[in-house]
């Protein structure tokens, strides 16, 4: 069995980056792509926002914002758009993050946060909304997640919402299990279907290997 | 009576292994292409936990995003892509997985090698670790782009979990106007429902308008289903379809080919299949499109004009706006059309438009002309044997005689990660899929078009109605 991080409850203040439609080149450029190794892409994360084009840092981008600090990363609607590089969400992870939030998040983004023990919480515009003007308005502003009761507040500002996981993840995320060993798991039930299913013809009958 | 099923729901039907209540489905997958980035860490993984790739008859190695467009033949001379693409090799002859490497005949684009080689036929569930997998939808295949950690999933069981997306159809119904291609179809699509507009969904094409067109520019319009946000798209398969998987390599042959169309033939919607959601959408309301900012559905008819700031209501997107014109260097550019505006550079390629029809209907609006002064132009085609058909139907000579800088097969500066970069602040027509900030190089500016519009701003130099040009 191969166990992953746990994640059950995320208490810690955030960080806002206030925009929408931050596709995964914007939070990881393609050029860092060509490692081969899940090593540490934390300094890669949002490198062109974080970085000019001689490595100084951008003073008001938000991550050198000594200000803002935690586990939770909230993001304009529309997050994680674009590329399937799973390495946006390792950057992410490696940086030090365990929740993103946002309104609204691409599909491939979200199944590779799941993937990767990074929760993707989605609420609503007017909530996201609400966060961002209290973690604006006071950067120390703890934000609780909790992935039992599926729900995310701000409880010095009597703020709280309900989200969505499918069951399945939550278990996972809650337990540490993998999806890999589920479906080895299933290794009977997979040769059964190759057995007994009709009309496949992806390969020819010739099985010619090139 | 059964109820009645859409196309999609048909192919999902056909390929779940398993269903627990609440759980996402065990979906078997019939063809599982890879390439150098996304899986080194994906085979790693199967090493740790002990496995072998449990299916390797389906599943087909290229080398694309980190493959240098010259000098194909000499050891790649960055290092950190030379090692990516050596452990393609290495993995791919540990875990007995076939590969078509740099100088390899069939070495191309995943997205365009898939189709050339009959890897890609209808009825089937294809993934790829690479979100215009999508591409493939194209001939009546459910194909959508995965992560590596489903990368691993599809090597240890060839197999993914996935819960059933939501279903949308898009019609388009009437004729193309005159200079109007497929491209522009999928950005008039993205223009209006955004480019989020399509998450949870995965598309069907129909309509009068997507029966009329080739497979290549079928391809091209399910390519960019992602760039709405859809998981993929699909076109019913027809006589076209099984005319192109013919006689291919891996397509079947003899007595199993007339089975293989008589089951594909059963592929499509049934009469009152219900979809999540419908759109309908009049071929004559579309122009040849351009995008103006730095998602792909920040795009316009090219005769219209960029929106202002004052068109937008919300205080954030006003911001998300002028942050995509500044970037654009489009300030000054509000409220005009975009003809005119110079370009630097024109790069024909990418998984969405380097196919040899791309190539001859840029061959039909350059031949016997020159580039215009001052613009560099790329010519990338998608696969190694589109390289050869360029060279064999003397496409290669006429876009040589242009001054067109004519390149080997790669995903080169549609992504900004191999040597072919747009420098930053330089403007770059593009035939590609992404216009997102830096996406064709730091600081890079991309305006999306089609192949033939991107052709004619080759010719003038500056954004171009390519109907003058016919």
């Amino acid at each position: 069995m191969t166990e992953k991080r746990k994640l059950v409850r995320v208490v810690s203040t955030a960080v806002p980056i206030d925009k929408a439609n931050i596709d995964t080149d914007q939070i990881l450029p393609a050029r860092y792509l060509k490692a081969t190794t899940r090593e540490s892409f934390a300094d890669k994360l949002f490198r062109d926002w974080r970085f000019d084009a001689e490595d100084n840092p951008v003073p008001d981008f938000v991550l050198n914002d000594t200000r803002y600090t935690g586990e939770i990363l909230i993001a304009g609607h529309n997050f994680g758009s674009g590329s399937s590089r799973e390495h946006a969400v390792w950057a992410i992870v490696d940086y030090g993050f365990r929740v993103v939030v946002s309104s609204f998040f691409g599909d491939i983004f979200k199944n590779n946060a799941l993937n990767n023990s990074l929760l993707p919480v989605q609420v609503s515009e007017t909530f996201l909304r609400k966060l961002f003007d209290a973690v604006h308005n006071d950067p120390s502003t703890v934000i609780e997640v909790d992935l039992e009761k599926q729900t995310i507040s701000a409880p010095k500002l009597n703020l709280s919402a309900k989200f969505d996981i499918n069951p399945y993840k939550k278990v996972c995320l809650m337990n540490g299990y993998d999806d890999v060993d589920y479906l080895v798991s299933m290794k009977d039930k997979i040769e059964e279907f190759e057995k007994t299913r009709k009309n496949d013809f992806s390969i020819p009958a010739s099985k010619e290997q090139a | 009576m059964s109820k009645p099923r859409t196309l999609f729901d048909k192919i999902w039907d056909a390929h779940i292994v398993h269903q627990q209540e609440g759980y996402p489905a065990v979906l078997y997958i019939d063809a599982h292409l890879i390439h150098e980035v996304t899986t080194p860490q994906a085979f790693d993984g199967l090493r740790a936990r002990g496995l072998p790739v449990f299916r390797t008859e389906r599943t087909w190695a290229t080398m694309d995003h980190n493959v240098p467009t010259k000098d194909q033949d000499k050891p790649i001379a960055e290092p950190l892509s030379r090692a990516q693409v050596e452990m393609l090799s290495k993995n791919c002859k540990e875990f007995g997985v076939r590969l078509y490497g740099l100088g390899h005949p069939y070495q191309g684009i995943v997205h365009v090698i898939g189709p050339e080689l009959g890897i890609t036929k209808p009825g089937m569930t294809i993934v790829c670790g690479d979100s215009h997998t999508s591409t493939h939808g194209a001939f009546g295949s459910i194909a959508f782009g995965i992560g590596t950690s489903e990368i691993e999933q599809v090597f240890a069981s060839q197999c993914i979990l996935q819960y059933k997306p939501k279903t949308m159809n898009i019609r388009i119904d009437g004729t193309l106007g005159k200079g109007v291609s497929s491209k522009d179809i999928i950005l008039y699509i993205i223009s209006k429902i955004s480019a989020s507009g399509g998450t949870g969904y995965f598309v069907e094409y129909s309509g009068s308008a997507i029966e009329a067109l080739s497979m290549e520019a079928r391809m091209t319009i399910c390519n960019m289903s992602i760039e709405m946000g859809a998981r993929g798209g699909l076109i019913a398969p027809d006589e076209k379809t099984f005319e192109y998987v013919k006689g291919r390599k891996f397509a079947p042959k003899g007595e199993e080919w007339d089975k293989a169309v008589a089951y594909w033939r059963t592929l499509r919607s049934d009469p009152g299949a219900k979809y999540d959601r419908e759109l309908i959408i009049n071929a004559e309301d579309i122009e040849p499109m351009v995008t103006y900012g730095t998602n792909p559905g920040m795009g316009m008819g090219i005769t219209q004009s960029i929106p202002k700031e004052s068109d937008f209501a919300a205080e954030n997107e006003r911001a998300d706006f002028i942050d995509a014109l500044t970037y654009m260097g489009l300030l000054e550019w509000q409220g005009k059309p975009l003809l005119g505006h110079p370009v630097d550079y024109v790069f024909l390629g990418s998984c969405t438009n380097s196919r040899i029809e791309d190539f001859r209907r840029i061959a039909d609006i350059v031949r016997g002309k020159k580039k215009a002064k001052g613009v560099e132009v790329f010519v990338v085609p998608g696969s190694t044997q589109v390289a050869r058909q360029l060279e064999k139907e003397g496409l290669a000579d006429i876009f040589r005689a242009a001054g067109f800088d004519m390149r080997g097969a790669g995903c080169s500066a549609c992504l900004g990660m191999n040597e072919d970069k747009i420098p930053a602040g330089k403007y770059c027509i593009s035939t590609s899929n992404r216009n997102f900030k830096g996406r064709q190089g730091p600081g890079a500016r991309t305006f999306l078009a089609s192949p033939i519009t991107a052709a004619a701003a080759a010719i003038t130099g500056k954004i171009t109605d390519v109907r003058e040009l016919l």
